[in-house]
Order: C-alpha cells, then sequence, then structure tokens
C-alpha cells in the first residue's frame, strides 16, 4: 500500500518503525500524549481502559437488547416511553452521553429519525461511538432539512403518508429510536430478536429486516 | 457563534457515505485522540460546553476540512493552553518525547477510576427549583439570537414558531456555562417545528423536526 504511495498521507514527518512517515496528526497525538504523561497529567492505564471500553464493552449490542426486550415485554416498552433513563438503567446501560434518555417508538404512521446538527451527540452507552457518516456535513446537514432524501440514501423509501419526526439533539437529551419489530419474527426468543436488530434502525435511518432478508444481507 | 459547525439546512455537502463493518476507531492516533480528551476532562478544569465551544472555534476551513477526532484533538489543545497545563511553546514542539517516570499526579485520572467517570449518571440536569415559562402545548417561537459565544440554538429555527411538545426538566444553560459564566438553571422543551415552518412549500406538510431549546431561546408566539 505505501509503495503505491511513496509520499504518504500526511504533511511529511519523521520516520515511523515501519516505515510509512507519520502524518501530522498522528504526531501531534503522540507528541501531546508524551508530554501529558512527562507532566503526570494522565496516566496511560487510563488511557487504555478508557478505549478498551468503548472498543469492546460498549455499542450497539446494549441497543439491540433494550429493544428486544421492548418488543417481547409489554410492561417493560410502557416504563421504557415513560422514562427511558430509568427503563435503560434497569438494563445496566448507564453513564455518559446517556445521562438523560428519550425513547421514540416508530409505528406504521410514524418513523422516527435522530440526528445532531451542531456536533455528534449520540447516546453512548446504549449504541456506542458514533459512525462515521453520523459524524459528517452531509448527515448533519441534510437530516433536518431532507430527511426524506437522506433515507433513500440508505435505502429506506418511506410513503408520503407516513410522518417523519426528525429529532435534533440541541441539548442533553439522547434519543434511542424503538423500530418496528417485522413481522416474521412470532416466537423468536428476546436473544434471537436482539441479533436483527441493527445501529442504523436505532438510528432511525433503516428499519428492521425480517429474519430471512437479514441473513441474506448478512451474507452480502 | 454563528460557526460552520451550525450545519442544519446547509447544502452542497454531497451525498451521506457509509462504510459496511466500520470500526470504532479507524487509527490508532483517533484512539489516544479520544481517551486524553476524557481523560483531561476529568480533571474537571472545563465543562463539556466549553469543550464543545473549543472545537467551534476551529477556524472554518479547518472545521471542514477535518475529521472528528482531529476536531477533538484542536479542541482539547486549546482548552490545554487556555486552562495552563501546557504553553503553546510546548505543543508546537511536536517533537515525540520518550515517556519518562514522573509521579502521577494526584489529580490524574486513574484507569481503575474509568468505569466511575463513564457511569456518573448526571451531567447537565439539575435539581433547581425553576418554575417553566412554557407547558406542553404552548405556542414558541425562537428567538432571533446571534451570540457571538457559544450556544445550542441553532440557526435554522431562529425566528421560526413551533410548539412545545414536551418539558424536559432543569438544565445547565450552556451559553453562560461555556463561558465560565454560572449554571444559570432552566427548563428545555423539546419543541415541535412543522418542516414548512422552517423550509418553506417545498417541505412535506406531514414532516417535523423537534429541537431541545432552552427558556432562554423562547419567546411566546
Amino acid at each position: 500500500m505505501s509503495d503505491q504511495h511513496p509520499q504518504g498521507h500526511g504533511h511529511g514527518g519523521t520516520a515511523h518503525p515501519h516505515g510509512a512517515p507519520l502524518s501530522d496528526v498522528q504526531l501531534r497525538v503522540k507528541a501531546l500524549e508524551s508530554l501529558l504523561t512527562e507532566k503526570g497529567l494522565v496516566d496511560p492505564a487510563a488511557l487504555d481502559e478508557l478505549i478498551e471500553t468503548y472498543e469492546s464493552r460498549v455499542g450497539p449490542r446494549n441497543g439491540a437488547r433494550v429493544v428486544a426486550r421492548a418488543w417481547v415485554d409489554p410492561e417493560f416498552k410502557r416504563r421504557l416511553l415513560a422514562d427511558a433513563t430509568e427503563a435503560i438503567a434497569g438494563m445496566g446501560y448507564i453513564g455518559r452521553q446517556g445521562e438523560d434518555m428519550v425513547v421514540l417508538e416508530n409505528t406504521p404512521r410514524v418513523h422516527n429519525l435522530v440526528v445532531c446538527t451542531l456536533c455528534s451527540c449520540y447516546p453512548w452507552p446504549v449504541l456506542g461511538l458514533p459512525p462515521v457518516w453520523y459524524k459528517s456535513a452531509p448527515y448533519r446537514s441534510r437530516a433536518v432539512i431532507d430527511p426524506r432524501g437522506v433515507l433513500r440514501e440508505f435505502g429506506l423509501e418511506l410513503p408520503e403518508e407516513v410522518e417523519v419526526r426528525v429529532w435534533d439533539s440541541t441539548a442533553e437529551l439522547r434519543y434511542l429510536v424503538l423500530p418496528e419489530r417485522p413481522p416474521g419474527t412470532e416466537g423468536m426468543s428476546e436473544e434471537e430478536l436482539a441479533a436483527l436488530i441493527t445501529r442504523d434502525a436505532m438510528i432511525g435511518t433503516a428499519k428492521v429486516q425480517p429474519p430471512a432478508r437479514a441473513r441474506r444481507e448478512a451474507r452480502g | 457563534m454563528n460557526g460552520v459547525h451550525d450545519l442544519g439546512g446547509m447544502h452542497g455537502f454531497g451525498p451521506v457515505e457509509r462504510e459496511a463493518d466500520e470500526p470504532v476507531f479507524h487509527a490508532e492516533w483517533e484512539r489516544r485522540a479520544f481517551a486524553l480528551t476524557l481523560a483531561m476532562g476529568a480533571w474537571g478544569r472545563w465543562s463539556l460546553d466549553m469543550a464543545r465551544h473549543s472545537r467551534e472555534r476551529m477556524p472554518p476551513h479547518e472545521y471542514l476540512a477535518a475529521g472528528y477526532y482531529e476536531r477533538w484533538l484542536w479542541g482539547l489543545e486549546t482548552l490545554l493552553v487556555e486552562h495552563g497545563f501546557l504553553s503553546r511553546e510546548e505543543l508546537d514542539r511536536r517533537a515525540e518525547r520518550p515517556r519518562t517516570a514522573r509521579p502521577i499526579e494526584p489529580g490524574a485520572l486513574r484507569a481503575a477510576d474509568v468505569p466511575r467517570l463513564l457511569g456518573n449518571r448526571r451531567a447537565a440536569r439539575l435539581d433547581d427549583p425553576v418554575a417553566p415559562r412554557f407547558r406542553a402545548g404552548d405556542r414558541v417561537v425562537a428567538r432571533n439570537l446571534h451570540p457571538a459565544g457559544h450556544t445550542r440554538l441553532p440557526r435554522y429555527v431562529r425566528g421560526r414558531q413551533g410548539v412545545v411538545d414536551r418539558d424536559h426538566g432543569v438544565f445547565i444553560f450552556p451559553d453562560t456555562h461555556a463561558a465560565g459564566l454560572g449554571r444559570k438553571p432552566q427548563h428545555v422543551y423539546s419543541v415541535r417545528f412543522a418542516a414548512r415552518e422552517l423550509w418553506g412549500p417545498e417541505a412535506s406538510p406531514r414532516d417535523r423536526v423537534y429541537v431541545d431549546l432552552w427558556d432562554d431561546y423562547l419567546d411566546p408566539a
């Protein structure tokens, strides 16, 4: 790869142990971490722990378990819609960027879509860290003015009679979409249901596909 | 501030590009920039509002060219200098330094503290007994404000009429908090705007945009 791009992608920089030059941003981060460590201001072990948390432990599987439970347990669903923070905390998903949760229910007549036009607010405890597209200028600019066009790009064409509700996360409330349970899932266990539920369905850029189609898409 | 970060409703950025099987981080420096931001934030010298404002102050052409964690890095460097942790000269040296065995300061985040830091359930919500100015169902208009500092009032709703959908309770007011001028506790509401009120007759007559807005951003309509 580096043979085809002998100039590298950065702005020059010093030699990297593996041969490719370090980009400007790589150098800045390395220098910053060294400087802060040297001053005793950060503990490298704490950095590793923070990274490990969001890379391995927190992610959209958490949200999928919340949604699956809401599909099989009407009492839980009632509590989830009434006080999402408490209901989700009851499953152990609490904390940073999810201190105050709101759950939005999709129905055959209402489709909810979540965005943060001003930065990239996202419900970390249930969805993990946001994907690049969620943080990108195209999504942040267009979700509010052209939600149906954005959904079309995600392969979701909504009938005109469906009401689209876009939720701009401008404050400290964090939104999770409760997608519709697809047909053909009767009798499936909570765990089997959770496996069908995608991150995008909980942001509102997709629907949850029936099992046969979900399997096809997973195979690619 | 009327910054380029306030992207809602802008044209010209092209289609939303997605990546299949996207990893949480795309490079080691992204991991480190993310973790450094959280670890230095744990010192408690700045608020989340100040952190957001630090990223918003990135020059517009750089902001648009930068990736998400480059903005975080820029914001973190800015905050570290402004709060006296580092000097600009130290940052500009940019040389990779060997790690030394200097003891970790008592205020630094330790690995054992991480679960408590991330599990903290209180952030911006307050218990102050502040009366709400509005109730669900009230018609409101977003004020036409253009503060030069941090604000969470997006340009696309300013001067537009909506309806209070629900009262979320009392929260820190970001405009004052980001400037170090206090929490100014007040209610935040989800305000429902008709897409046509925001975007004109081309928009769908059914669609709505819900925006979380503080009392100080609203007037009765």
